[in-house]
C-alpha cells in the first residue's frame, strides 16, 4: 500500500505523500439544555495530496460533524473539546476567524449533499462561481465571470457559456451538482471535503458525478474527505476508509482490505446489508441486517458501543472499551473479538 | 397566450396605476397645474367644479386641482425620502442583528422596542417640534418612526436565511460577514423588503398629511395635503368639497400604494419565489 500512514500514528516525515490534513484525538461536543456531550471522539484522520479517504457510517454517527469542524463550520450549539485539525502543519483550531475564512474556499472547500438547496436561488450560477473566486483572487468582474465559466467547462457542464447566465432552477439534479463541483474546486483548493455528494441525485448521474470528483481530484492533487453511508460510492472511489460507530472510529484500513477482510462485526453488517448482484451472490439469500439501532450518544453503553447490537459479543465487550488498535499492518479495528495478525 | 402572472393580479396593475397616475402628475406639475398654487381668482371664491377651475377654488380663489398637484411632490418627495432612508436603515440593522444574533442581536433588538414604545405620531410631533419645519426635518420625523419595522422584518427574515445551506456554502468558500449579508442574504430579503417599502409609502404620506393637518407640517405656502384638507374644515359646513377632495386625493393615494403592496406581495411570495424547481 502506498497510503500507509497509520492514522492515529504520527505522519513520518519526508514522505513524498506527506498528508496535509492531520486530525488527531478530535473531539466534539453538543450542549444542550441537560448539559452537554461527544456526538465525536477521538477522531483521527491523514489524508495525502491525491489520496481519497472515505468516512463512512449511519446517519448520526458523527461523519458530517467532523466534516464540517475541518472547516471550521460546526453548528452553534457544537464545538471542538479537544484533539487537533492540522492544515499544511497548521493548527486550523488556533486561527483567528479572518485566516479560517482565508483557508475556507482557497486551502479546503466543501461539497454539500443538496446542491439545490447549496445554491443561492437569486444569484446565477456564474455570479456564484464568480463570487468566489474574487473572495481569493484579486480579479475583476469580467475576468472572474471567465474563470467560472472555465470552472464549468472543467466540471463538463454543457455549454458552460450559457449555464453560467442560469439560475440554479434552472438546471437539472446532476448539472447542479456539477455547478457546486465547480463552485468549490474554482479555486484549486488543497482539500476537498464531500459530504454525500451523490446522496440526492439519482442512480445513473451518481456514477458520473463520482467519475467527475475522482477524476478532478487526481488531476488537480486535491486530497479528498469522502463523507457517505452508500459502501457502492466507497467501493468505487475509497483509497482508505474509516468506519465510524456511535461518534468513534471502530475500524480502518485500505479500500481493498476492508472489502476482502472486514473485521468489525459492525462492517461485517454494513457488508452484508448491500444488496448484491454480482456472480459471488447465491440467488434467493437474504440480505442480513444489523438488528436493533444506534444507541443514544448521550447514554451509551458503557463497554463497546456496538456490543447491544452484535452476534459475537461477550461479556466484557459490555464493560470495557476496546481500544482502536493495529490488528495487521495498515489495519485497525476496535474489537475484543478481533485478534492480532492472522485473524 | 396568458398574461404574464404580475399582470393578472388585479390589486397589483390597480395600485401601480393609481400611483403611477400620481407620480407623474407631481413629476409635470408645471405642465398640468393649471393655476400657481398661490394664484387667487377673487371673482371665483368658493367655486365648484368647472373647466376654469376643475376642482372648484377655496376662500381666495385659489385653484383646488393646481394646490393638490403641487402638493403631491411635496408628499411624494418627503415620503419617498422618508421610506428610502428607513428602508437602508432598518435593513442594515435587521440584516446585522439577525445574522449575528447575541449580544448585537439584543442591543439593537432594545433600541429598536425603546423606538416602538412611544406613540409614532407623539414622536413624530415631537422632533419636527424641537427641529422646527422644514422638508428634511419632517422627513427625519417620518423615519425615526419608521424604520423599526424594516428592522424587524429584515431580522426576522435574515434569521431563516442564515440557517440556509447556501448560506453556509457561502461560509465554506471562504465568504465573509459583510459579503454574506449583502451578497446571500439580502438579495433573498429583497422580495419583504419590497413589499414593506411600498405600504410604507402610504403611511408616510398619511403621517406626512397627519402632522400637516395638526400645523406641524410644512409651513402654509406649501400647498401639502394635510394643510389643504385642515384648512378647508374651516368652511366644511358650507364649502365641504374642499375637505372632501383634498382628504379623497390622500386616500386614494394611500389605496394606490397599499394595493401595490399587496398585489407585489402576492407576486414575489417567496414560497413561489424558492419553488422553482422543476420546470422552468
Amino acid at each position: 500500500m502506498s497510503h500507509t500512514s497509520a492514522v492515529s500514528s504520527q505522519p513520518a516525515s519526508g514522505r513524498p505523500d506527506q498528508p496535509i490534513l492531520t486530525v488527531s484525538g478530535l473531539e466534539i461536543r453538543i450542549r444542550t439544555g441537560q448539559g452537554s456531550f461527544a456526538v465525536v471522539s477521538d477522531m483521527a484522520l491523514s489524508v495525502a495530496p491525491g489520496e481519497t479517504v472515505c468516512i463512512v457510517g449511519e446517519s448520526g454517527c458523527g461523519k458530517s460533524m467532523t466534516a464540517l469542524s475541518l472547516l471550521r463550520l460546526l453548528p452553534e450549539a457544537a464545538s471542538v473539546t479537544g484533539g487537533k485539525i492540522e492544515i499544511d502543519g497548521v493548527d486550523l483550531l488556533a486561527l483567528d476567524q479572518r485566516t479560517v475564512e482565508d483557508y475556507r474556499g482557497e486551502k479546503i472547500a466543501m461539497i454539500f449533499q443538496e446542491p439545490l438547496t447549496a445554491l443561492n436561488p437569486v444569484l446565477t450560477i456564474g455570479e456564484q462561481i464568480a463570487e468566489a473566486v474574487r473572495q481569493h483572487r484579486k480579479l475583476g468582474r469580467r475576468a472572474a465571470f471567465d474563470r467560472a465559466v472555465e470552472a464549468l467547462r472543467l466540471v463538463q457542464m454543457p455549454d458552460p457559456q450559457r449555464r453560467a447566465r442560469q439560475y440554479p432552477h434552472e438546471l437539472s439534479g446532476g448539472m447542479r451538482q456539477r455547478a457546486m463541483i465547480a463552485l468549490a474546486l474554482v479555486c484549486e483548493p488543497r482539500i476537498l471535503v464531500a459530504d454525500e455528494p451523490t446522496t440526492a441525485l439519482d442512480v445513473t448521474i451518481q456514477a458520473q458525478i463520482l467519475g467527475l470528483i475522482s477524476d478532478l481530484q487526481k488531476r488537480l492533487g486535491t486530497a479528498l474527505v469522502m463523507i457517505t453511508h452508500d459502501l457502492g460510492v466507497v467501493a468505487e472511489i475509497a483509497d482508505r476508509v474509516v468506519v465510524m460507530y456511535a461518534g468513534r472510529r471502530i475500524e480502518e484500513a485500505s479500500a481493498n482490505d476492508l472489502f476482502d477482510n472486514p473485521m468489525h462485526p459492525y462492517t461485517l453488517g454494513l457488508l452484508g446489508a448491500i444488496p448484491r448482484s454480482h456472480a459471488g451472490a447465491k440467488v434467493g439469500s437474504r440480505l442480513v441486517d444489523i438488528t436493533g439501532t444506534v444507541p443514544p450518544l448521550w447514554d451509551l453503553p458503557k463497554g463497546c458501543a456496538f456490543a447491544p447490537r452484535c452476534p459475537k459479543a461477550v461479556s466484557r465487550c459490555h464493560q470495557e472499551r476496546p481500544e482502536f488498535e493495529e490488528k495487521q499492518p495498515g489495519h485497525f479495528a476496535a474489537c475484543w473479538e478481533v485478534t492480532h495478525a492472522n485473524g | 397566450m396568458q398574461l404574464p402572472k404580475a399582470l393578472r393580479n388585479t390589486s397589483l396593475v390597480v395600485g401601480a396605476a393609481i400611483t403611477l397616475t400620481i407620480v407623474l402628475l407631481a413629476i409635470f406639475a408645471p405642465a398640468i397645474a393649471t393655476h400657481g398654487v398661490e394664484q387667487m381668482d377673487m371673482r371665483n371664491r368658493f367655486a365648484g367644479p368647472s373647466f376654469q377651475h376643475l376642482l372648484g377654488t377655496d376662500n381666495f380663489g385659489r385653484d383646488l386641482w393646481s394646490r393638490l398637484i403641487w402638493g403631491a411632490r411635496v408628499s411624494l418627495t418627503i415620503a419617498i425620502i422618508a421610506v428610502v432612508c428607513s428602508v437602508i436603515i432598518g435593513t442594515i440593522v435587521g440584516l446585522v442583528a439577525g445574522y449575528f444574533g447575541g449580544w448585537v442581536d439584543l442591543v439593537l433588538m432594545r433600541i429598536t422596542d425603546i423606538f416602538l414604545g412611544v406613540p409614532a405620531i407623539v414622536l413624530a410631533l415631537a422632533i419636527v417640534a424641537i427641529l422646527g419645519p422644514g422638508v428634511m426635518n419632517v422627513a427625519l420625523a417620518l423615519i425615526v418612526v419608521a424604520w423599526t419595522e424594516y428592522a424587524r422584518v429584515v431580522r426576522a427574515t435574515t434569521l431563516v436565511l442564515r440557517e440556509q445551506n447556501y448560506v453556509q456554502a457561502a461560509r465554506a468558500l471562504g465568504a465573509r460577514p459583510s459579503r454574506i449579508l449583502f451578497k446571500e442574504i439580502l438579495p433573498n430579503a429583497l422580495g419583504p423588503i419590497i413589499v414593506l417599502a411600498s405600504l410604507g409609502l402610504g403611511t408616510a404620506i398619511i403621517a406626512e398629511s397627519a402632522l400637516s393637518f395638526l400645523g406641524f407640517g410644512l409651513p402654509p405656502p406649501t400647498p401639502t395635503w394635510g394643510w389643504t384638507l385642515a384648512y378647508g374644515t374651516k368652511f366644511i359646513r358650507d364649502e365641504p368639497w374642499l375637505s372632501i377632495i383634498s382628504g379623497a386625493t390622500i386616500m386614494i393615494t394611500v389605496l394606490g400604494f397599499n394595493l401595490l403592496g399587496d398585489g407585489l406581495r402576492d407576486v414575489l411570495d417567496p414560497r413561489q419565489l424558492s419553488r422553482g424547481g422543476g420546470k422552468s
